[in-house]
């Protein structure tokens, strides 16, 4: 039914990950393995393009949580572009845009996070 | 009130992965049919998910159903969300931070705190029976 995949790219230091379908318990795994593989590569600026994704819920979210805790370990980062409305504000309400960063573009994200 | 004046729209959802989606889809065309704008329609879906998991998840209903009214009661969309399961106490529920869950082990807990900022009011009925969430949202 919400069938979720990913497209990874690499942008000089930052990995976009584009995501597509329901960003839910499954679907934020797969963000996490993509980022944890990443990670042990040594990359730690992160770019996620939720276009695609814009429908979400809290278990979903709760695990950019933790892809956040791991980021702060290394001194990474976390950005997210292209982001529905009230993906914004179920972030906005849970505190990630304390700790991570959503920017109105690609390239302004790549700006930011580099 | 006249039944004509009140509009209800009910749906059953057995427990089955992602069948909160469904719940969502209704909620649009009742949101839509009430000419609510895009973003409290998405606030409400929000909401919606997130009461539905709930139930879903933590009720442990014997019933495995999951029942949704849609009440449009004049410019006020009143939805219950209604399970059969073991019941809980919201004063019980610690209301969550991010600087919290930042280094613990346990990082969810934001279900009820989402549909609370997202809704006009919501109230709880719970008891060994099940649990009811009712919540409102005006046009
Ligand atoms: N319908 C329900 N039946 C029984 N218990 C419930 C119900 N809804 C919520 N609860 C209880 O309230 C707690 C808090 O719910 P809340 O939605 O805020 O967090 P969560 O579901 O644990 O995590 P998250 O929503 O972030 O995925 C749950 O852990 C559960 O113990
Ligand atoms: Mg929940």
């Amino acid at each position: 039914m919400s069938d979720f995949s990913l497209n990874i790219r690499e942008k000089g230091d930052v990995v976009v990950i584009e995501t597509t379908g329901y960003l839910n318990n499954v679907g934020g795994e797969k963000v996490s393995e993509a980022c944890c593989e990443k990670m042990d590569d040594g990359k730690k600026y992160f770019l996620l393009n939720l276009e695609n994704s814009k429908v979400v819920n809290s278990i979903g979210v709760s695990i950019l949580i933790e892809i956040i805790e791991k980021l702060q370990d290394v001194d990474g980062k976390l950005g997210y572009y292209n982001l529905a409305p009230i993906v914004e504000k179920t972030f906005n309400i849970m505190g990630l845009t304390k700790y991570s960063t959503v920017y109105s573009s690609e390239a302004e994200g790549l700006d930011g996070m580099a | 009130m006249s039944p004509k004046k009140t509009p209800k729209v009910e749906l059953t959802l057995p427990i089955i992965p992602d069948m909160e989606l469904a719940a969502i889809k209704t909620a649009e065309v009742v949101a839509k049919h009430m000419d609510l704008d895009e973003e409290k329609s998405a606030e409400i879906g929000m909401a919606l998910i997130e009461a539905t998991i709930n139930a879903f998840e933590h009720s442990e209903s014997d019933s495995g159903n999951v029942e949704i009214h849609f009440v449009i009661q004049g410019d006020t969309l009143v939805i219950k969300v209604t399970d059969k399961g073991r019941g809980f106490d919201q004063a019980n529920v610690k209301v969550p931070k991010i600087e919290e869950k930042l280094g613990s082990d346990h990082k969810r807990g934001w279900g009820l705190q989402l549909i609370q900022e997202l809704m006009d009011t919501v109230e709880f009925e719970s008891s060994p029976e099940g649990t009811t969430v009712t919540m409102t949202k005006k046009k």
